[in-house]
């Protein structure tokens, strides 16, 4: 009755970083590649899901994946050296390990929104779960209709990837709209909260899905003017980030109200999440 | 009182049978002949807890409990009863989902290479005998939660999956118990593999499995008689009927979650240590936490788990932020969870009756008359 590797909730796998590229100060990025190659080859994930990544002695985090999932050969997992965990990963290179376990939790309904508009808002330093629908959609442009991708920021400087931006503006039907609490010299986008910007990006809210992620209060406001606006509260979605220990719906770290946002979410379509949205404490 | 209805259910599949008390013995050996190690009631520094039992001396014969919000005395009696005293603090869970438990360990060469490895866990079957209604009724809900989600655990099934249980139907409920008023007591229904009714003299044994009936096997029983069924029944009926204490409904999650900013949770809260306690005697309560034991060799690792409560500061901890960092938000986190959120993530409230929670709180907060303030009596 012995199970292997592949039924233990919990065991990991090492996976050796075959790129790091630094984003930002205390962002980074790690492409990935399991060091297994049959397991390379089988894994397959979901944009919106997410890896738990270990570093060695120190512990495990939950961690977006960000690379689009037709890549075989490696994975990435954009970092922020926030907690002890992330400001020990900030310290590895290139050709060192890391162990892997996942993918887990439900994705962006990216098949479901296949021939509508997408309207993406998010707020703080470049919020790695929608970065991976953004990609996924440039990537297969005829099968969506317009992309409308708001980023708020609060000061100028903490714009990650202006290039990308400026870039993804360039694709035909996308419009980039970013606002930054605090301007900068020769900052090219706008002044202000970008929920204040809904106005000037007319959306038709019959055809349009939107999907958010970044800080709550954001997303609640961003959420009201969604609504306002007529868009129905199932073509909204939202990613939550709660603690997470087990990924797996165990340890109970992560729960919110009667969701665990590691196995029920972490990408959710506001009516699971409504009743609970912006009370404090949950 | 209400006599208990006459349902039509189907007949026994087992005969009710009867163990003199001198006899009992008999059953441990007979377990142990089984392959099982048995854990059973003991008194320890005060308190009944489950401990590896190697005769039947080592039960608490004779002892009673007196249990109240924030109170727990044993007291010692001329009574032949082992099982005359309704729970202690910890039953089935600890054995089950351990306290802290190793998950897996890694190895790092000097090329930084890594090699997990799993660690299995040490079985031994178990036999737990004493097991209540509501410890039978919380086993369901971990089992919910542990095994019959996509990734059961592999640490509870093995163990899980050798666990033998003698229940024993309460015949002494505490003035803390409202099992009957959440339906999970004081008789247990299923889920055994013996269930034993202590009378004076000795036990009525209710078979629950095959596994149950074949320990039985070698054992001098007799039928049991109408006089020693009635005595069995009446007994639990007794049970029920001594429990002053009551939930104020069944599913209370949409009137929890209606009340969110009830004033009673600030009242509650300047009274609640934040200890954890509760949670901590919960047989429901599932959170763990995990956390890294490097070596000093810097070579290996081990990665582990112990119990968490949703009363700690890092329960909710989030890079740089704490979700409830008063106590408002946790004890309203577990109440909303115990009595609330535990029905949309599996079926039924998170609480069993035991009143444990109340009982071990240095504070003496007590958990129906919390949810009856805040839900309102007639819920
Ligand atoms: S959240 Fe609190 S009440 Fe719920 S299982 Fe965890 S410790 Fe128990
Ligand atoms: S992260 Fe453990 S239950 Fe969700």
């Amino acid at each position: 009755m012995r199970r292997g590797d592949v039924s233990h909730p919990y065991l990991l796998h090492e996976a050796e970083i075959v790129t790091r590229v630094q984003e930002a100060p205390d962002i980074f990025t790690l492409r990935l590649r399991f060091s297994a190659a049959a397991r390379q080859r089988d894994y397959t994930f979901q944009p919106g899901q997410f890896n738990m990544v270990y570093l060695y002695g120190v512990g495990e985090v939950a961690i977006s994946i960000v690379s689009d999932p037709e890549d075989d050969l490696l994975y990435d997992h954009t970092i922020r050296a926030v907690g002890r965990v992330t400001r020990g990963m900030a310290a590895l290179r290139a050709g060192d390990y890391v162990g892997i376990r996942g993918p887990y939790g439900r994705g962006w309904p990216l098949p479901q929104a296949e021939g509508r508009d997408v309207l993406i808002v998010t707020g703080g330093l470049g919020c790695a779960p929608v970065v991976s629908v953004i990609h996924y959609i440039l990537k297969r442009r005829e099968r969506y209709g317009r992309l409308i991708i708001m980023q708020g920021v609060k000061h100028a400087n903490d714009l990650l990837w202006r290039e990308r931006y400026a870039e993804w503006a360039r694709q035909p039907n996308v419009e980039v709209i970013i606002a930054a609490d605090q301007g900068a010299p020769l900052w090219p986008w706008r002044i202000g909260r970008v929920t204040d910007l809904f106005d000037q990006v007319p959306f038709d809210s019959e055809r349009t899905s939107a999907m958010m992620c970044g800080p709550e209060v954001m997303m609640r406001v961003a959420v009201q003017q969604l609504l306002a606006r007529g868009m129905n509260e199932a073509d909204i979605h939202l990613s939550m980030e709660r603690n997470m220990h087990c990924a797996v719906g165990h340890c109970g770290h992560c729960q919110y109200g009667g969701k665990f946002v590691c196995k029920d979410g972490p990408v959710f379509a506001y009516p699971q999440v409504k009743e609970l949205f912006g009370v404090r404490g949950f | 009182m209400p006599k208990p209805k006459n349902k039509q259910t189907d007949p026994p599949r087992y005969p009710l049978r009867y163990l003199a008390r001198a006899s009992l013995p008999a059953l441990l050996d007979s377990l142990r002949a089984a392959g099982y190690r048995c854990i059973g009631p003991q008194l320890k520094e005060g308190a009944v807890v489950y401990a590896e039992l190697d005769t039947v001396e080592q039960l608490p014969r004779g002892v009673h409990d007196q249990q109240s919000p924030g109170e727990y005395r044993t007291q010692a009696s001329e009574d032949e009863r082992y099982f005359a005293w309704a729970n202690g603090p910890q039953a089935i869970k600890p054995w089950l989902f351990a306290p802290r438990e190793s998950l897996w360990q890694v190895a790092r060469d000097e090329h930084g290479r890594l090699r997990f490895r799993e660690t299995s866990p040490q079985v031994t079957p178990l036999a737990v005998i004493g097991a209540r209604a509501c410890d039978l009724a919380a086993l369901r809900l971990q089992d919910q939660h542990f095994l019959h989600g996509a990734h059961p655990d592999p640490y509870y099934q093995a163990r899980r999956e050798s666990l033998f249980i003698v229940a024993v139907q309460c015949s002494h409920t505490a003035a803390t118990c409202f099992c009957a008023s959440t339906g999970d007591g004081p008789r247990a229904e299923r889920d055994f593999d013996l269930a034993l009714s202590e009378l004076n003299a000795g036990y009525v044994v209710e078979t629950g499995s095959q596994r149950g009936a074949s320990v039985l096997a070698a054992l001098p029983l007799a039928a049991a008689t109408a006089a020693q069924r009635d005595a069995a029944r009446q007994q639990s009926e007794r049970a029920a009927r001594l429990q002053t204490r009551a939930l104020p409904g069944r599913n209370l999650r949409d009137v929890l979650f209606a009340n969110l900013e009830h004033p009673r949770w600030d009242e509650v809260a300047a009274r609640c240590l934040s200890c954890g306690n509760c949670t901590s005697v919960c047989p429901t309560c599932f959170c763990h936490a995990e956390s890294e034991q490097p070596a000093l060799d810097g070579a290996h690792s081990e990665h582990v788990r112990e119990w968490d409560s949703c009363f700690t500061q890092g329960h909710s901890y989030i890079h740089g932020l704490t979700i409830r960092a008063e106590t408002r938000t946790r004890y309203r986190q577990w109440l909303t969870h115990k009595l609330g959120s535990w029905h949309e993530q599996y079926g039924r409230s998170g609480c069993v009756g035991c009143g444990r929670c109340m009982t071990w709180c240095p504070v003496g907060i007590d958990i129906t008359e919390e949810a009856s303030a805040i839900c309102g009596e007639g819920t």
